[in-house]
């Protein structure tokens, strides 16, 4: 469903992504690591279309350039990503904001728009799966909320917007285990054989709890090897010393 | 129509030859207090850029028209559906004035408590005219050439007065709309509030006209509060792109009153709303808060004094603006705290968002202290549209417009929430979002 081929990204002159490929089906949960600086995130940043790099090679999204639609379509499309650092927004309720999102994703799909009655029915079942309760909806967007009610939030939204490909990008950083837990069993009830997810962590404790079906590692702008979800023990263990551009590259690619 | 020329331009000689008592009508010492304002501008000229408190706002465009001074008489065209249009119904009494002078027909004065008298300012200059021996013909406080004009003009307006705790539930609504077909006429309208001990009312000021009518609304509202009493004043200027719209509300305040204006400002080509209070009596409390969002060529001025003369007395000013295509916004600000003037709670605070390169705001928050035991604050804050949060809204679905227009609705949400009358704020949200495009609209559940 996703197709990436020689992926090149840069910004301001300096080249981030280096020929990065790879292939994800439908409803496979693929794992990013790699150490800070590598790229992962700029990935995440590049498939979503957020501005200011200078892109070449392919992206190819269910049959389409996915590279050129803007973030809005790819959303409509069914692309959603949950941000590492999720953003305020003061003044736009929660609720408010999610039914808006919901809606604009409806329109754009042709489908029925829903009113506040049916969102609100929708929200509360979909608020379980993340252990958030009203009081969340009737805040504005992300304000003062806590890392892990950001990441809680991020996760509702995913859970709300059914997207079919979900990029998480290091949703396990700033959350204690109590948090994380709660995150990854959001997740895990998200998984489902019509949702691809990319799941970009630093750390190896997320996939504990999101256990993935392919583990690819990033450096220096390329993936450098990849294979299942053994290979991320590998790494805990071994560090991401050795792990070279170059190195072979195993599974996953199809 | 009595159209007198008002020689704008040339505000020296020919001022003079005016006869500001044109037929007669004013008795002695309102004529004669309309030649001394005629003189005072003849002798002072126009304000410039060279004056601290008009330095960023450029009256080139308004010194160009020859006006005419508007006399009484219905407009060619308006009716009560245009009417309604630039004023919400609120349902309570409601005064509408046409070209300044006040329209018996589109008007209603039912549902008033005994102790609130309100009428109109013609209405009392014709039955006891001593009454407005303290107020009309002398603007308070520093003199300017606009508010001389008003003073040398000034036929009608409203005048209010609540008696002693007078309480009005229903909001007082004062229209004020201009149907000026081709004569670029300037409009004085004069108001006069008079809050006694106790007293509470609401007063919401409409500013509307027809689009392509060239004219001036120049008008001063004097408000003057007695002990604990309490007013909550509402202004909406939303005058056409071709008017030009010059205000000064005037405000007194007595021991323990309250004062809060919340001001909305739309059209104009140039506004200025100027906001003087004097905080004369222990505890008094004003807040002042305002939201200005010029667009195109608009020129959108607040300027405020506020001047702490009692003990224990508090101010809060809170303006935002949105500046959107070549659109100048000013906020002048001044806070005096005089000698003596302890336990002083002050702050201010400003903040814009500019939509693009072109727009421009002056901000210019003052606060002047002459004494040691206060506390006073301000700030302000010119930012551009957040990138990253209007990426986060498209990453969710939402289209470039509606994102952007979501985030600046948010940025004045605050402001409009401030609006406590329902069908009031309603209208306004209506208004503001049309502005800003269509993923403006009510944001919070």
């Amino acid at each position: 469903m996703l197709h990436i081929k020689e992926l090149h990204a840069s910004i301001d002159s300096k080249e981030i992504l280096r020929g990065v490929n790879l292939d994800l089906k439908p409803g496979e949960v693929h794992a990013i690591m790699g150490p800070n600086g590598s790229g992962k995130s700029t990935l995440a940043s590049v498939l979503i279309g957020r501005d200011g790099y200078d892109v070449s090679g392919s992206v190819t999204y269910e049959g389409q350039d996915l590279l050129a639609l803007s973030p809005e379509e790819r959303a409509a499309a069914g692309v959603f990503l949950a941000f590492q650092h999720p953003v305020e927004i003061p003044g736009v309720g929660n609720m408010y904001f999610m039914r808006t999102a919901l809606n604009s994703l409806r329109r754009q799909r042709g489908q029925e728009e829903l009113d506040a009655v049916d969102f609100l029915a929708l929200a509360q079942e979909r608020m379980k799966l993340v252990e958030m309760d009203q009081t969340f909806m009737s805040r504005s967007v992300n304000e003062g909320f806590s890392g892990g009610e950001k990441k809680r939030n991020e996760i509702l939204q995913m859970a709300i917007l059914e997207p079919k490909l979900a990029i998480l990008d290091e949703t396990d950083s700033g959350l204690d285990i109590d948090a994380l837990r709660v995150v990854a069993s959001g997740v895990n009830a998200l998984r489902s054989e019509g949702r691809t997810m990319l799941v970009i962590t630093h750390h190896q404790r997320l996939l504990d709890y999101i256990v993935p079906d392919f583990v690819h590692v990033m450096a220096a702008g390329q993936i450098v090897h990849s294979g299942d979800k053994d290979l991320a023990l590998e790494l805990e263990a071994n560090g991401y010393a050795g792990l070279t551009p170059g190195s072979a590259r195993v599974g996953a690619t199809a | 129509m009595t159209a007198v020329k008002v020689p704008v331009r040339a505000a020296g000689g020919v001022l003079s030859e005016l006869s500001p008592g044109r037929d007669g009508r004013d008795l002695g010492w309102l004529a004669e207090a309309r030649l001394k304002a005629l003189e005072w501008v003849g002798k002072n000229g126009f304000p410039s850029r060279k004056d601290e408190d008009w330095k960023y706002t450029a009256l080139d465009g308004i010194l160009a028209v020859p006006f005419v001074a508007a006399g009484a008489g219905p407009g060619p065209r308006v009716t009560l559906d245009l009417i309604n249009k630039a004023a919400i119904d609120l349902g309570g009494p409601r005064l509408v004035f046409v070209n300044g002078h006040f329209s018996p027909e589109f008007s209603r004065l039912t549902g008033l408590p005994s102790g609130a008298v309100v009428t109109t300012l013609a209405a009392v200059l014709e039955t006891s005219p001593d009454r407005l021996k303290p107020f009309l013909g002398h603007t308070p406080g520093e003199h300017h050439a606009f508010a001389a004009f008003n003073d040398v003009f000034a036929e009608d307006g409203a005048f209010i007065h609540f008696t002693n705790d007078t309480v009005v539930d229903e909001p007082i609504q004062l229209v004020f709309f201009s149907d000026t077909e081709g004569v670029p006429l300037m409009t004085s309208p004069r108001s006069v509030i008079i809050a006694d001990s106790g007293s509470r009312a609401t007063i919401v000021e409409t500013y509307a006209g027809l689009d392509g009518d060239v004219y001036c609304t120049n008008v001063v509202t004097e408000v003057v509060l007695a002990e604990n009493a309490r007013i909550d004043h509402y202004k909406v200027q939303n005058e056409p792109t071709t008017a030009f719209h010059l205000a000064l509300l005037d405000v007194r305040q007595a021991r323990g009153s309250q004062f809060a204006s919340r001001s909305v400002m739309l059209g104009s080509s140039v506004a200025r709303h100027e906001i003087r209070v004097r905080l004369e009596g222990v505890e008094a409390e004003v807040s002042l808060d305002g939201i200005y969002l010029p667009q195109g060529e608009q020129v959108h001025d607040n300027t405020i004094f506020v001047d702490h003369v009692a003990t224990n007395c508090t101010s809060h000013q809170l303006y935002k603006g949105v500046l959107d295509d070549r659109g100048h916004g000013v906020f002048n600000g001044h806070i005096m705290v005089r000698h003596g003037a302890d336990g002083t709670d002050a702050n201010q605070k400003n903040k814009n968002l500019l939509l693009n390169d072109r727009a421009q705001v002056d901000t210019r928050p003052r606060l002047e202290i002459y004494t040691d035991d206060v506390k006073c604050t301000h700030g302000a804050a010119v930012g551009q549209m957040d990138d990253e949060a209007l990426l986060y809204l498209r990453t969710r679905g939402l289209p470039l417009e509606s994102a952007r227009g979501l985030l600046v609705y948010a940025f004045v949400q605050e402001m409009v929430d401030r609006i406590e009358l329902e069908p009031l704020r309603a209208s306004l949200e209506a208004l503001v979002s049309t502005r800003f495009g269509s993923g403006a609209h009510r944001v919070q559940q």
